[in-house]
């Protein structure tokens, strides 16, 4: 019988990233995956002949750099593409578009309104240095303020000098981003309807929010800390699509003398007198080792895996409570040509940046507003880029690759999703585009819909939740994923989470997989 | 007046940033677009589709053409095949280099040899007695540099002969005569093509409509000059200075300290700089010229110093950077970049053999906020980049 050091259960990013760290550091480390691929929401395949598709997630910013560099991400053959510009197509004929060049910004900017052109730059370094007030949290275990373990007053009171030194006003303006709807905290700076509708749609992306709820303020700002090359903010996709992401992490990981079994489905963590010993798979065999680490999120892992009769009642109440929620599906198109706006029908650098439908504030409110009633959005906000324009190698020369996210497409949906329910959102999608692109319902040669039960299917995530569970306020930092267990333990010795559902949440960016390696290393989880 | 290439027709209704830069008295697009970023990444992800007309280019045919060439340039161009091309510094009597370049076997006895500064007085003045006929033929030719991992995909898709690396062979691309070499500046997979300065326009019409369905896009020297750092490949004037500019001896360089050892072939029994290179050898030369690569932490923390986040150069540098050893000034840095790509901050450098082993820690000059600062650096093997497509 073979031991391990550590056996991560889920060959998902985060599991990935967190095996490397611990065989980089020496450990003897085993890798178990269900499916056939690891990558968990980060993968590509091939749908269609010919045609290779980031299945799930499809952008990368988020990575933290420091994965990147420690695990040498690039000779591992990871390459980030920039995304640099956002087109949002209008319903009146016209566009709204985000250009990388400050200039042609500006003046785009100016189009529409004169005085967001001229607010632009202050509220782009407010958030820059908003960012950079968070970047600090995201690579540590989250203290809890209620603890009393010294180890943790000592982060405690590292991270509350570190907030004091802040100036004022922008402690100030990280409570309100806490605190408040994406769209109020927009309407503070701008007047652009098409800009604030963009933007507030970073606000909502994978919650079962609406732009003016509150605290969808704060999930504009996670997905600000994007960082690509010293820049916030900034958006790129894997050449070869996200799998190459996992891939990368996964040679890494290989290199360091991981090792990685797929079709390897864990049935069970092992737990005895308190302790947790191994995993059985669920073709019975069993696997053992002194510290387990689950990369699924909180209910597969305790509820699943663990078991409620083997942890304590308030835990599992808590873990019960804690909110997935799923929201969005993905769209896949394989097309036989770009689309052609009716706002800018010509080929043009437009079509290398991401689309946007997200005309409005009032636009995604109403989506939400079907999604509150557990129906899928008559207009939903799609958030769309096209990988084989920069980089060929995912579709046949000339055709192309367009991957949607849709929101929202609730996982509560009236009824339940079935098969026809599947094709409505897939033709809801189609004909919502075609308002914008009528080239494009003739241009699809192929389809592929994920619904929220799609994803949770597939991958695994509960409710099809992209981040393992909502981003709200109330299970970030310290609660992720539930108050007293947020440093990547659990109730059970031995037992730890690396995965999205713990603190800083997800995103394809690594930080969980390895804070919980750190965590694990230090002996301090 | 400056000259403009053969291209610009058509460069110059696609540069929409109106940014060019000199080369050798032309002018070519330093950028298309209004920022370098998707073109410096389409060499590396799709493909490129370069100018570079204003490369010096000679014809030299005769009986003695190799015997000239080979006389004057350190590699065995007597051993080249018919269709091969060499990549060879060339040096004074005293073994230092003056320029560097391309010579590739047409027939033979017919070369096309490609450099970046004039040389047809010193080919010229090195071929009396000699049976041969030198040719400028700068302004004839029209060249395209074709580089990324789809540029052979394109070239296929025109019914261009498969090559191997650094191999010439003469085609018909939309039924215009071209020779292809596969050759390049940027460590990449790529090619270039050459071709009468008539055919120039029909020429880039064709690349560019077979390159469309390949992401390729027109590219400008910004980003050439980000790719060519990350496969350590110098420039002249700003890596080194060629020896008939040179004002004092430290300026000078022979091959063995620009990391160009294995182009210089002392078998050869007589070449310009053959016997000073000789003797430099077995003394082994003073200076190295390596690669750099910063250590972030370092990095970050002089910026966090400032209260800033790190700041990163988003196009390629070409200065002089003082390189420390012990608090000791001991070489210089003479362009860098950040690599998007590699995601690595990386110089070239020049240092004194002591220094030059890979892995040696170094530190670089570096101003952050008004403040000279120096970062931790330490020697790293040249080329940063080396894809297996290359050469495959």
């Amino acid at each position: 019988m073979k031991r391990y050091d550590a056996i991560i259960v889920g060959g998902g990013h985060n599991g990935l990233t967190c095996a490397a760290y611990l065989a980089r550091a020496g450990r003897k480390v085993l890798v178990l995956e269900r499916r056939e691929r690891v990558g968990g929401a980060a993968v590509s395949e091939e749908v269609f002949p010919g045609f290779r598709f980031s299945v799930f997630s499809y952008v990368v910013s988020l990575l933290r750099p420091e994965i990147i560099r420690e695990l040498e991400l690039p000779r591992h053959g990871l390459q980030i593409l920039p995304l640099e510009s956002t087109l949002t197509p209008l319903p009146n004929g016209d566009y709204f578009a985000q250009w990388s060049d400050h200039d042609q910004n500006r003046r785009e900017l100016a189009r529409h309104s004169q005085r967001d052109a001229e607010a632009y730059d202050e509220f782009g370094l407010l958030l820059h240095r908003m960012a950079r007030a968070i970047k600090p949290l995201l690579g540590v275990a989250p203290p809890d303020p209620t603890s009393l373990d010294p180890r943790e007053l000592w982060d405690l009171w590292r991270l509350g000098r570190y907030f004091r030194e802040l100036p004022e006003k922008d402690l100030y303006a990280l409570w309100k981003l806490l605190t408040m709807s994406a769209a109020d905290y927009l309407d503070e700076w701008f007047d652009g309807e098409a800009l604030k509708g963009t933007k507030s749609a970073s606000g909502i992306i994978g919650t079962m929010l609406g732009p003016r709820s509150p605290g969808t303020a704060y999930v504009l700002l996670h997905h600000y800390m994007g960082e690509l090359d010293g820049v916030f903010r900034a958006w790129g996709f894997a050449r070869g699509g996200n799998g190459s992401v996992s891939a990368a992490i996964a040679a890494a990981a290989q290199a360091h003398g991981a090792e990685i079994r797929t079709q390897a489905p864990v049935a069970k963590v092992l737990v005895s007198g308190g302790r947790a010993s191994g995993v059985v798979l669920e073709n019975g065999e069993e696997l053992y080792g002194p510290a387990i680490v689950s990369g699924a999120d909180p209910r597969r892992t305790f509820l699943g895996l663990v078991g409620e009769g083997q942890l304590p009642d308030d835990f599992v109440a808590s873990i019960k409570r804690y909110k997935f929620r799923g929201s969005s599906a993905k769209v896949n198109l394989a097309l036989a040509e770009p689309p052609r706006f009716t706002c800018l029908p010509e080929p043009g650098p437009h079509l290398r940046g991401a689309f946007s439908i997200s005309p409005s504030v009032d636009y995604l409110e109403h989506a939400y507003d079907d999604a509150k009633y557990g129906e899928i959005s008559r207009r939903p906000y799609m958030d769309i880029i096209m990988p084989s324009m920069l980089d060929p190698s995912m579709a046949p020369p000339g055709k192309h690759v367009m991957s949607i996210f849709v929101q929202y497409a609730p996982y509560h949906l009236n009824g339940g999703w079935n098969d026809a329910r599947r094709e409505e959102l897939g033709n809801t999608v189609v004909s919502t585009l075609a308002e914008y692109a009528p080239n494009l319902p003739n241009a699809i040669l192929h389809r592929q819909v994920i619904t929220p039960a799609d994803i949770e299917r597939i991958v695994g995530l509960s409710e099809g939740n992209i981040f393992q569970g909502e981003l709200s306020l109330q299970q970030m930092f310290f609660l992720r994923p539930a108050p007293a267990w947020a440093r990547y333990r659990t109730p059970i010795r031995g037992l730890f989470q690396c995965g999205s559902g713990t603190h800083p949440g997800g995103g394809v960016m690594g930080a969980a997989g390895r804070n919980a390696a750190m965590a694990i290393l230090e002996g301090r989880a | 007046m400056l000259k403009t290439t053969p291209f610009h027709e058509r460069t110059s209704a696609l540069c929409v940033s109106h940014a060019w830069r000199r080369w050798a008295g032309h002018v070519v697009a330093s950028s298309y677009e209004l920022t370098h970023e998707r073109e410096y990444h389409v060499i590396r992800s799709a493909a490129a589709l370069f100018d570079v007309s204003p490369l010096c280019k000679y014809l030299v045919r005769g009986r003695d053409a190799a015997r000239l060439l080979d006389l004057i340039v350190t590699r065995n161009v007597h051993k080249a095949a018919v269709g091969q091309v060499l990549y060879t510094p060339w040096c004074d009597h005293a073994g230092k280099v003056i320029d560097d370049g391309t010579v590739a076997r047409l027939d033979e006895t017919t070369f096309r040899m490609t450099s970046a500064e004039p040389n047809l007085r010193w080919l010229q003045d090195n071929a009396t007695g000699l049976e041969v006929n030198i040719a400028d033929i700068s302004n004839g030719i029209a060249a395209l540099s074709l580089q990324g991992p789809m540029a052979w995909s394109i070239l296929q898709s025109l019914g261009a002969p498969a090559l191997k690396y650094f191999r010439i062979a003469a085609a018909s691309l939309g039924g215009i005569a071209v020779t292809v070499s596969r050759t390049g500046y940027t460590g990449d997979l790529g090619f270039e093509i050459w071709t009468d300065a008539a055919n120039a326009l029909p020429l880039w019409d064709v690349v560019m409509a077979a390159g469309r369905p390949y992401g390729m896009m027109p590219t400008g020297l910004l980003a050439l000059d980000m790719a060519r750092i990350e496969a350590g490949l110098m420039l002249i004037d700003v890596d080194y200075v060629p020896a008939n500019k040179a004002l004092i001896p430290s300026q000078l360089s022979s091959p063995y300290e620009l990391d160009l050892a294995w182009t210089v072939n002392l078998d050869k029994e007589r070449f310009i700089g053959r016997d000073a290179l000789a003797r430099e050898k077995a003394a082994g030369p003073a200076w190295q010229f390596v690669g750099i690569e910063l250590e972030w932490n370092s990095l970050e923390r002089l910026y966090a110093d400032a209260g800033l986040a790190t700041r990163l150069p988003n196009a390629a540098w070409r200065m002089s950077v003082p390189l420390y050893a012990d608090r000791e000034q001991i070489g210089y840095c003479t362009s860098g970049a950040w690599s998007p790509l590699l995601k690595k901050y990386i110089a070239l450098a020049h240092v004194p053999t002591r220094w030059a082993a890979p892995g040696t820690a170094l530190e670089m000059e570096m101003t952050v906020e008004h403040r000279r600062k120096r970062t931790a650096a330490r020697v790293v093997k040249k080329p940063f980049f080396d894809p297996p497509r290359k050469r495959a």
